[in-house]
């Protein structure tokens, strides 16, 4: 690990200024992923910016009557929180299927989202990766490449975002509060995560220096038929291969919304809202689901370890929607 | 024995110290005025360092060396000087001795400061420049050059018998098909450390992770050419270690020469990334033919192992020993070749060998049986080998029909569906798979010394290790049964290079070696006690000889009258001697040599397939173990825990990845590398069966360190195949291979 400076910030506005003042500094909250990474060399920032002190622990009614949940916010007070598990229990599921207990104690909502891919190369000080190294070539396009991307990946980065939790938010259609030095902004959850496109090292849109201040939940939390299923290596403390938040609103039988956010197969949660409106007026059904679940994984291209997840993505829609409509088979 | 202690179900003693972190590990000595060195590792898989460039490092103050191949100590000329106990044939990996690069993350430097943090953060500016050479970590592309080697570590495969190819023609039913497992690596949760107190005069006492103080200490004479009285080796507790600690690890070369250069005290701790750049289980290719008749009686094997090994020396394990242990046939042929790979050396890994072969062979008499059309038990059963077919000798006790009847009741095997996806619940597809496996029991020559003391106390020592299999445990059991105290007025001490000598802690052998060896010891002392007892003025111990006295609840008495007694400590205080002392060396039996000396089990295990996702749930094992005389119940159970906890990894979890790009090992951290975790393992029971052997050792047991493991991935296999109709010959099954 390097030497660094760290300063521990007592509000937003001056967590902000202290990070513009400072090169190469960075928020620490829960420190799961970030000091992970400095100890193996692969973040090198020369200053923290501790956030933890922050009143930014809270979980709140919006006027809307969502949920707003403060950056800081545990992972698993958000999991176990009364009114999350009651109207958005797919988020619970979500956070819950990640990490371990002892990690998810730790571990905020905002440091989440912001938690780095975790492909084999990036971790790897001694390989080419162009998201840790811009212009040194991605190694895990030749070599081995089972956990990464089938969607959404260019020529120069074919990582995926490893976040559960984030996928729950985009099924959600979820917010993300930021604070900058120019101010608040508030933007959709489907544009915090980008793709990676020719400048892989940018996991996401936020400002340099801005801070995630919370997360906004819309009412509508598909509370009767919602469901998070994660196909992994083993039953828990592993990385999605292809993880699926589905939630249905259904009256009478007929579909009236559909929401379905994949993890696991790109560098952002995968929404298709156009896949998503074929259900629309719909009945619920197998026989309705299967043509979804096809348009999700339409143009998806794999590589040498990881074109079953092409196949698997598919079923997983089917069995996410089917289990989420409450039909047995 | 009379059996107070032996037998039960008795807590670790030292399971307190060790849940109240008063057990010490290697990297946790305190010692005056320590350094800290951290090693860094080749970015290549082979070539040359062109220079390495620590000059950044050095100008941190507190930075107190960098060491290279460049200025470290004058080493040792010969490979001899590098052979550890478990070498196999070869040349050893030789640390810092010049600039060849010969396997990726070799080390190459080490940086000693007088922080952690500081030696992390040095280490990190340390600049290397390498001459790049083609590396070949392919193993498919060295196969056709795979060889046999000048000399095996492993049993050699022997001459073939019978007419293997034209049986396998002629047989009614036949199977050929290849087996592969990948490299796997040791990830005990210790990670392997050395801390070296540096006592002035150019002695030195060594904390290291070890499975045998005394190789250490061999290790450390040979190459930096010191005397047995200046390196004392201690290792009174390591954090899991299944062979990884067999042979002494580089960062105990690293924090040596450093002390030795420094004239300090040095603690090098590797990391977790760094556990993957030395010994692993190495890559295995197995191809089987078998051959049955119409009725199922197997008549044709032919087993051929392909098995990674390093540039620089020949390892192999016994992989294909198998076929002739657990089945009788009257015509088989067995090879074994190595494939080179610019990668390090393997290391003995849990049943080495054993695990790798029995996986194969297992799945393939398996295959086998559904070819006949027979129930997969049953056809083991009418193939049950009342011979080693290896040696050509009987065995000295095989209950493995007990541990087949006892666990298929159990496990409700007579309600097994014989057809593949016949039995589901919903999505899930449940197959139920059975596998027989065994494991050597041998004895090793070894010594023990017993002190009493006045007090009562018994001191029972010898240079073994305890590295979590409870060895503490047992041969304290062991002293106190044979001269009849009380558990804790036993100490037993090992992990010390000072104490008598004892083989390796490793091949399931410490129970009856050493455990023959402390018995002994104590009978010695227990003959002592009745002749200083005969010394007392009118001893009615005169002319008693020790078959006719018992030593129990701490004193010896007659046996036809157990009111003539004496307290030991009375023999003692009555003599006015302080303490008696014994010891004693302990040899396996010429008889032994008659017989072949194997533990047995069988193993059924039932899984639950998604029929669409591919996941696997291991819904319920149940292992049946014959090892001869169960010392201690609880210990013994958690071994075989461990063990089934291990098969289920190594069927379905634990996988090193190599990337041929770098010939590097990519997945080196414990997100990564997955080993089961509880939620991976649900019912799981073991049976001991009754198994009696007085040849095996004079304890009579076969040692568990090893059985549990071997036919649990073979198991899982062939359940997974009774569920879903696929098999899957490459581990680990993953989901991918299912979808
Ligand atoms: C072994 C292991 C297994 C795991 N398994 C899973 C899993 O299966 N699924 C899963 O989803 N996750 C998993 N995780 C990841 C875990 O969920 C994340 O490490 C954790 O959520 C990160 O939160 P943190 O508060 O500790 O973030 P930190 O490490 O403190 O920060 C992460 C990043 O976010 C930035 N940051 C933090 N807060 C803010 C803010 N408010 N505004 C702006 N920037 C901010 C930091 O600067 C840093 O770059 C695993 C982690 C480990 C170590
Ligand atoms: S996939 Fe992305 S993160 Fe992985 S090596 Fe390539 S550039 Fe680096």
């Amino acid at each position: 690990m390097r030497p660094f400076t760290y300063t521990r910030a007592k509000d937003v506005a001056a967590a902000v200024t202290d990070i513009r003042a400072n090169s190469e500094a960075r928020f620490i909250a829960g420190g799961t992923n970030l000091l992970d990474l400095m100890k193996i060399d692969v973040m090198k920032p020369r200053h923290l910016v501790d956030i933890t002190r922050l009143a930014l622990d809270t979980i709140e009614e919006t006027d809307e009557g969502g949920l707003r949940l403060g950056a800081l916010v545990t992972n698993a007070d958000t999991a176990y929180h009364e009114q999350v598990e009651k109207r958005y229990p797919l988020l619970s599921h979500a956070i819950l299927a990640g990490a371990t207990a002892q990690l998810r104690n730790k571990a905020t909502d905002a440091g989440n989202l912001l938690q780095r891919t975790r492909c084999y190369y990036f971790y790897d000080t001694d390989t080419a990766c162009n998201k840790r190294e811009p212009g040194t070539g991605c190694s895990a396009i030749s070599g081995y490449n089972r956990n990464h991307a089938i969607l959404g990946h260019s020529e120069h980065c074919i990582a995926t975002h490893p976040s559960d939790m984030a996928v729950g938010l985009a099924a959600l259609d979820a917010r993300i509060l930021v604070t900058g030095p120019q101010g608040e902004r508030m933007l959709p959850i489907s544009d915090l995560h980008r793709l990676p496109g020719n400048t892989p090292e940018k996991d996401t849109n936020l400002g340099e220096n801005e801070i995630i201040t919370a997360i906004e939940l819309p009412p509508q939390g598909f509370a009767q038929h919602f469901t998070y299923l994660k196909n992994r290596d083993r039953a828990s403390y592993a990385f999605a291969l292809v993880s699926v938040a589905a939630g249905l609103e259904i009256e009478g039988g007929v579909i009236r919304e559909a929401r379905i956010a994949l993890g696991g197969v790109a560098h952002k949660p995968w929404r298709r809202p156009e896949a998503e409106a074929m259900l629309r007026g719909k009945k619920a059904s197998r026989e309705n689901f299967q043509p979804v679940a096809d348009a999700y994984v339409q143009g998806a291209k794999g590589f040498e370890h990881n074109t079953f997840k092409i196949e698997l993505a598919r079923r997983s829609i089917v069995r996410a929607l089917m289990t989420a409509a409450k039909i047995e088979e | 024995m009379a059996s107070e202690v032996i037998g039960k179900p008795k807590n670790r003693v030292d399971g307190r110290k060790k849940v109240t972190g008063q057990a010490r590990y290697a990297a946790e000595f305190s010692v005056p005025d320590l350094t800290y060195g951290v090693v860094v590792n080749s970015a290549i898989a082979r070539g040359t360092i062109k220079s390495i460039d620590a000059s950044e490092a050095l100008k941190l103050e507190g930075v107190l060396q960098v060491f290279t191949h460049e200025n470290r100590t004058k080493l040792a000329y010969y490979d001899k000087s590098y052979q550890d106990m478990d070498a196999p044939p070869g040349s050893p990996f030789r640390p810092l001795y010049n600039n060849q690069v010969q396997f990726n993350m070799q080390p190459i430097a080490l940086v000693v400061a007088e922080t952690y943090e500081l030696a992390l953060y040095a280490a990190a500016l340390v600049k290397v420049e390498y001459e790049q050479a083609p590396h070949e970590t392919k193993f498919a592309a060295q196969r056709p050059y795979a060889y046999e080697p000048e000399e095996y570590k492993s049993t050699p495969p022997p001459e073939p018998w019978g007419s293997p190819e034209e049986a396998l023609k002629n047989a009614a039913h036949t199977i050929t098909e290849e087996y592969a497992h990948p490299s796997q690596h040791h990830n005990p949760i210790e990670m392997h450390a050395s801390t070296v107190h540096w006592e002035g005069d150019g002695r030195i006492t060594v904390y290291d992770k070890i499975q045998g103080a005394l190789n250490s200490q061999k290790y450390v004479m040979g190459i930096f050419g010191l005397k047995e009285e200046e390196v004392r080796v201690l290792s009174p507790f390591v954090g899991g270690a299944f062979g990884s600690g067999l042979r002494p690890q580089y960062q105990l070369f690293m924090a040596v020469m450093a002390a030795l250069e420094l004239k300090r005290s040095v603690r090098v701790v590797l990391t977790r990334p760094q556990m993957f750049s030395f010994g692993h289980r190495p890559k295995t290719v197995q191809r089987l033919s078998l051959g049955a008749s119409a009725d199922g009686k197997l008549q044709a094997v032919i087993h051929e192992a392909y098995a990674e090994t390093s540039r620089f020396e020949d390892y192999s394990e016994d992989v294909i020993i198998w076929p002739g242990v657990l089945y009788n046939c009257d015509n088989v042929k067995l090879s074994h070749k190595l494939v080179g790979l610019d990668v390090y050396t393997p290391l003995d890994m849990r049943a080495p060998g054993g695990t790798t072969g029995i996986f194969a062979l297992e799945c393939a008499i398996d295959e086998l049986s559904y070819k006949v059309g027979m129930d997969p038990m049953e056809f083991r059963l009418k193939n049950y080998a009342e011979k080693d077919q290896i040696e050509d000798k009987p065995f000295s006790s095989k209950e493995l029909r007990e541990c087949y009847r006892q666990g298929a009741e159990k496990f409700g095997w007579k309600n097994r569906k014989q057809a593949p996806r016949s039995m589901r619940e919903g999505h899930q597809l449940i197959g139920w798979g059975v596998a027989n496996g065994a494991w050597e029991a041998t004895q090793k020559p070894a010594s023990a010394k017993a002190v009493l003391a006045l007090n009562g106390q018994l001191t029972v020592s010898s240079a073994t290790g305890d590295i979590g299999t409870g060895t503490y445990t047992i041969m304290s059991q062991i002293a106190a049964e044979s001269l009849g105290l009380a558990l804790d007025k036993v100490e037993f001490k090992l992990g010390d290079s000072s104490l008598p000598k004892a083989p390796l802690e490793g091949g399931s052998w410490t129970a009856s070696s050493v455990g023959s060896a402390v018995k002994k010891v104590c009978n010695k002392l227990g003959e002592k006690l009745l002749e200083l007892a005969q010394e007392i003025e009118g001893s009615p111990f005169k002319n008693v000889k020790i078959e006719e006295v018992v030593f129990e609840g701490g004193r010896m008495h007659l046996k036809n009258n157990s009111s003539t007694a004496i307290a030991l400590t009375e023999i003692l205080s009555r003599n006015k001697t302080e303490s008696l002392q014994a010891e004693a060396d302990s040899e396996p039996s010429d008889e032994q040599e008659n017989y072949s000396r194997y533990s047995h089990s069988a193993v059924f295990v039932e899984v639950k397939v998604d029929e669409d996702l591919g996941t696997v749930k291991v819904t319920r094992v149940v292992s049946a173990i014959a090892g001869g005389r169960i010392l201690n119940p609880k210990t013994a159970r958690s071994q075989i825990l461990g063990g089934i906890v291990w098969g289920i990894g190594m069927a379905m979890e634990e996988y090193s990845v190599m990337d041929n790009q770098y010939g590097r090992f990519m997945n080196h951290d414990l997100a990564e590398y997955h080993v089961p975790v509880n939620a991976d393992v649900h019912d799981v029971e073991v049976i001991f069966v009754e198994e009696k052997d007085e040849i095996v050792n004079p304890i009579g047991a076969k040692g568990l360190g090893e059985i549990g493991i071997v036919s649990v991935a073979p198991a899982i296999a062939n359940a997974i195949y009774h569920a879903t109709g696929k098999r899957v010959r490459d581990l680990p099954i993953t989901l991918d291979k299912l979808v």
